[in-house]
């Protein structure tokens, strides 16, 4: 009997079959495969904060083969001879072994927290694209309320991570957490106390912590970014407005390959900046800071920048104290405001937002498409007022560093805080609002008149004026060009755009290629101007 | 695959096409799939052609872009294995363990990020595809459907007519959240007023009566005579364990005043009813801001301020720490002190008001 030859080449085919008859996927693998994506530099910054997150997950993993969640007090005995002899919690001291006596562990450790600082960055970037394009209208209302919650549940996965090692500058964190808890009207010593454990700092506060970071956080985050990216799948991606796009349309490239490729390419570059930032820039030096200690603190304490906004109002805050005198009297101390009541109504205001603008403009419809932040200025002035007051608060949470080195009275900078929360704001509203209508202007203006191509010519009653080249062709408009509709997308202002400017030749000392469009025949000049630029001249006679 | 496809509309009403028709190129296969997902692939167009010199040269930047990958990886793994890594005081090569590791991970990672995309956006063909986004088209009939299909259910189940059974449920189904919270909060919850812990600190007088000595951080008794005039030592109580966060709240700024603010600080503290809390010219105040909790720890002395670096309050010691800038809205709780037998600082009682970050019920 002649056996049969084994074909190398019909291995995956068969496996494909194999595959298909057990879980029929070929239907949806054929639409994952060509689903369409619209592209555009700004939708990768919401990634940067999904690569962050994979990275802070896989350093994270690493950390907690090393690290010890207990506050039972142990004295140093590691490598780090500054601190040798000192009693501490083990938290610390194993956040000091990661940094020093675990191969490879301070660079885990500054990627996990550079990592960390990177996700709420890109979340914050990645909110303010999405807010000023209109990306969060109809139907992504509820996207737009998922993202402003996955702030503040990084915000939280930021803040218990920051004071697991236990050391001076985020044990002074957590105290002013507690304090935060304690301002709570009614309820606030009974929280604190449940919280920690008893009175501050108590035994317990970093194993609870440490399982909220570790577990109950990062699984928060990890369903709300699983329906974050689910929503976007469903309701497909919004598109800039363009040739051929329309709000019933997504105008791109297939998701595979290039698409992905791309995505792929570039968590490989965001990766590959946290682990040069990991190595190369220190971050919270853990072992300058000491352990903590309830009567220790050095000046300059900041928190990691995306807190820095509630140590800047918190700072500015008159010590306005409310007495209810009932009874032995009730307070509600002045730390209340700043940090409880305000990030209330930030949570609040921003996930209320879509609702609010789209009753405010009575509109019902579904928006696929994106806005030009110039065409809506009332939106874009908002979100100058929101991103000013942030600015101003967060420059605050630094004001003694700032008064400091720039040698101004630190009490002059509380008070250029307190009025300049008041005042920015409104003045941010009104100059990006005329900066605008300016702009919108511009573009109509380029429309109707065309680019100014740079060039004078001399009338022949002796006038100059500048050339303009028309974006349209005639239709007997009283400048013998017509006027284009504005359709919500970059308006040409440079020749260069126009195609004014000679080809590219591609090649970086000498050329690669032949120029491709200079077709060099013996019957022509080897430059010809096009005779439609003939009416773009210097005014020199040709003929 | 170098088709170039101009087709502006998508038809609307359309045979699927036979895949298994000979003929069909790969192409064809790929774009009548599109087709079948209401995709048409508009424009896809080649970026380089094939076997010409740009080709060749992308091939060859892409591949040394893997190459430097494969070289910094390495790279990693000989400095992770090799480089001397432990700490050690002073500078040696041991300092450039983690720069080292940095750049070179770094570099390997960027090379394949690198490697990629260009792969991906200078080789592969470009293409624009146009994609139907079908929303709410079909939905009025399925909406009727699904509608009906749920109230037909409600109905089955027929809670309207059966009212008993909605309403046993419902409180059947009440204690059983509350049986699943139940755990969690009273295992959490804890009595802040246990041991009367938030208006009592470690300067309390024992049971005995016996008063608390002002102990330094190395638990050494303190005597007037250590701190000169102008000086300020942070003190604990000269209890066990005094000197540790289990007694956060305790610790006291013990400040030796000058002769004329020690007089100025005296009227304050009679004005007050805080006669006999000083010592002769020493002072003792709380160290916990009353505003969040952080030590109020940088005294000037020439204005006699204390600030507190967390949030900027300052306090004026010769009026009872009174505050007189910042978020603080109340003055630091003064420690009553006096010197004992054998001349050494002690507290006369615990603080006489509430230290630490303020809250609701504070009297």
């Amino acid at each position: 009997m002649k056996r049969r030859k084994f074909e190398m080449a019909a291995v995956p085919g068969n496996a494909a079959r194999g595959v298909d008859d057990r879980f029929q996927v070929a239907t949806p693998l054929r639409r994952l495969l060509n689903k369409v994506f619209p592209d555009h530099w700004s939708f990768l910054l919401g990634e940067i904060a999904l690569f962050s997150f994979v990275i802070l997950l896989l350093t994270g993993v690493f950390l907690t083969f090393f690290y010890e969640p207990a506050m039972t007090e142990v004295v140093y005995n590691g490598s780090y001879a500054p601190l040798r002899g000192t009693p501490m919690s083990a938290a610390y001291a194993s956040s000091l072994d990661i940094s020093f006596d675990v191969r490879g562990g301070l660079i885990m450790r500054q990627m996990h927290h550079w990592s960390a600082l990177l996700f709420m960055a890109a979340i914050v970037v990645h909110m303010l694209r999405v807010f000023f394009t209109g990306a969060f209208r109809k139907p992504r209302e509820t996207n737009w309320i998922i993202g402003s919650l996955l702030f503040w549940v990084g915000f939280l996965a930021g803040f218990t991570g920051y004071s697991l090692p236990d050391d001076g500058l985020s044990g002074t964190g957590l105290r002013i957490a507690s304090a935060i808890m304690l301002s709570i009207p009614v309820i606030g010593s009974w929280v604190t106390s449940s919280v920690f454990g008893g009175e501050f700092p108590g035994t317990i506060i970093i194993s609870r912590f440490y399982i909220a970071h570790v577990l109950l956080v990062p699984g928060l985050l990890l369903a709300l970014i699983g329906a974050h990216l689910g929503l976007v799948f469903k309701q497909k991606h919004t598109q800039w407005p363009g040739p051929g796009r329309t709000n019933g349309n997504v105008v791109g490239e297939r998701m595979f390959p290039r698409y992905a490729i791309k995505q792929g390419g570039f968590f490989m570059v965001v990766f590959g900046v946290v682990a040069l930032m990991g190595g190369l820039f220190q971050i919270n030096p853990i072992w300058l800071f000491g352990p903590y200690e309830a009567w220790v603190v050095s000046a300059a304490s900041q928190p990691d920048w995306y807190v820095m906004f509630l140590d800047g109002s918190t700072r500015l805050m008159p010590a306005w104290e409310i007495n209810i005198p009932i009874g032995d009297g009730y307070v509600i101390p002045p730390l209340f405001w700043p940090t409880v009541v305000l990030p209330g109504i930030l949570v609040g205001l921003s996930t209320l937002y879509p609702f609010l603008e789209a009753r405010r403009l009575k509109d019902t419809r579904s928006h696929n498409l994106l806005q030009r932040p110039r065409d809506v200025p009332a939106r874009t002035g908002l979100g100058a007022m929101a991103v000013s007051f942030f600015i101003v608060l967060t420059l605050s949470g630094a004001n003694d560093v700032i008064a400091d080195k720039f040698q101004i009275s630190l009490n002059a900078m509380t008070w250029a805080g307190r009025i300049g929360l008041l005042v920015v704001p409104p003045l941010a509203y009104y100059v990006t609002y005329r900066i605008c209508l300016g702009l919108q202007q511009h573009d109509r203006e380029v429309l109707v008149h065309g680019v100014e191509t740079g060039i004078i010519r001399r009338l022949p009653d002796g006038r100059f004026e500048e050339v303009h080249q028309p974006l349209s062709a005639a239709d007997g408009h009283a400048d013998g060009h017509g006027a284009l509709p504005y359709a919500g997308w970059v308006v040409p202002k440079k020749m260069n755009r126009l195609g004014a400017l000679g080809p590219a030749i591609r090649g970086f000392f000498y050329p690669i290629e032949k120029p491709a469009e200079a077709p060099v025949s013996p019957g022509h000049p080897p430059v010809e101007p096009r005779p439609e630029r003939e009416e773009i001249g210097s005014g020199e006679s040709r003929r | 695959m170098t088709t170039q496809t101009e087709r502006p509309e998508i038809p609307r009403s359309r045979q699927p096409m036979d895949v298994q028709a000979p003929g069909l190129s790969q192409f064809d296969i790929v774009r009548e799939g599109a087709r079948r997902d209401d995709i048409e692939i508009v424009h896809y167009e080649p970026q380089v052609a094939p076997g010409s010199k740009a080709e060749r040269r992308l091939t060859r930047t892409i591949a040394s872009f893997f190459l430097l990958t494969g070289l910094a990886a390495t790279a990693f793994l000989a400095v992770y294995i090799w480089w001397p890594w432990e700490y050690s005081p002073g500078s040696g090569s041991g300092k450039w363990y983690t720069p080292l590791l940095g750049v070179t991970l770094g570099v390997a990672l960027l090379g394949i990020g690198f490697g990629i995309l260009t792969w991906g956006k200078k080789l592969l063909p470009k293409e624009v595809s146009i994609q139907d986004r079908h929303e709410g088209a079909v939905a009025s009939d399925d909406r009727i459907i699904t509608g009906q299909t749920m109230l037909y259910m409600a109905d089955e189940l027929g809670v309207k007519r059966r009212p008993l059974l909605g309403i046993s449920l419902l409180a059947g189904l009440a204690p059983v959240g509350a049986v699943a919270a139940a755990p969690l909060v009273g295992g959490l919850i804890s009595q802040p007023h246990k041991n009367n812990q938030m208006f009592r600190t470690g300067f309390a007088p024992a049971e005995n009566g016996e008063k608390i000595r002002l102990v330094r951080e190395d638990g050494r008794p303190i005597r007037p005579a250590d701190v000169s005039a102008g000086g300020q030592v942070t003190v604990f109580p000269g209890i066990d364990h005094g000197v540790s966060n289990l007694h956060a709240d305790s610790p006291a700024l013990l400040i030796h005043l000058r002769d004329s603010d020690a007089q100025e600080s005296r009227r304050a503290n009679e004005r007050e009813k805080h006669g006999g809390y000083m010592w002769g010219n020493f002072a003792a105040f709380s160290k916990i801001c009353t505003h969040a909790g952080c030590p109020a720890s940088l005294y000037e002395q020439q204005t006699n301020r204390l600030l507190c670096p967390c949030h900027q309050s300052q306090f004026l010691i010769t009026d009872n720490a009174r505050p007189i800038f910042g978020p603080a809205s109340r003055r630091l709780p003064q420690l009553p002190i006096e010197v004992d037998s054998e001349g050494y600082f002690v507290a006369k009682s615990d603080y006489t008001e509430t230290v630490g970050p303020d809250f609701w019920e504070r009297p």
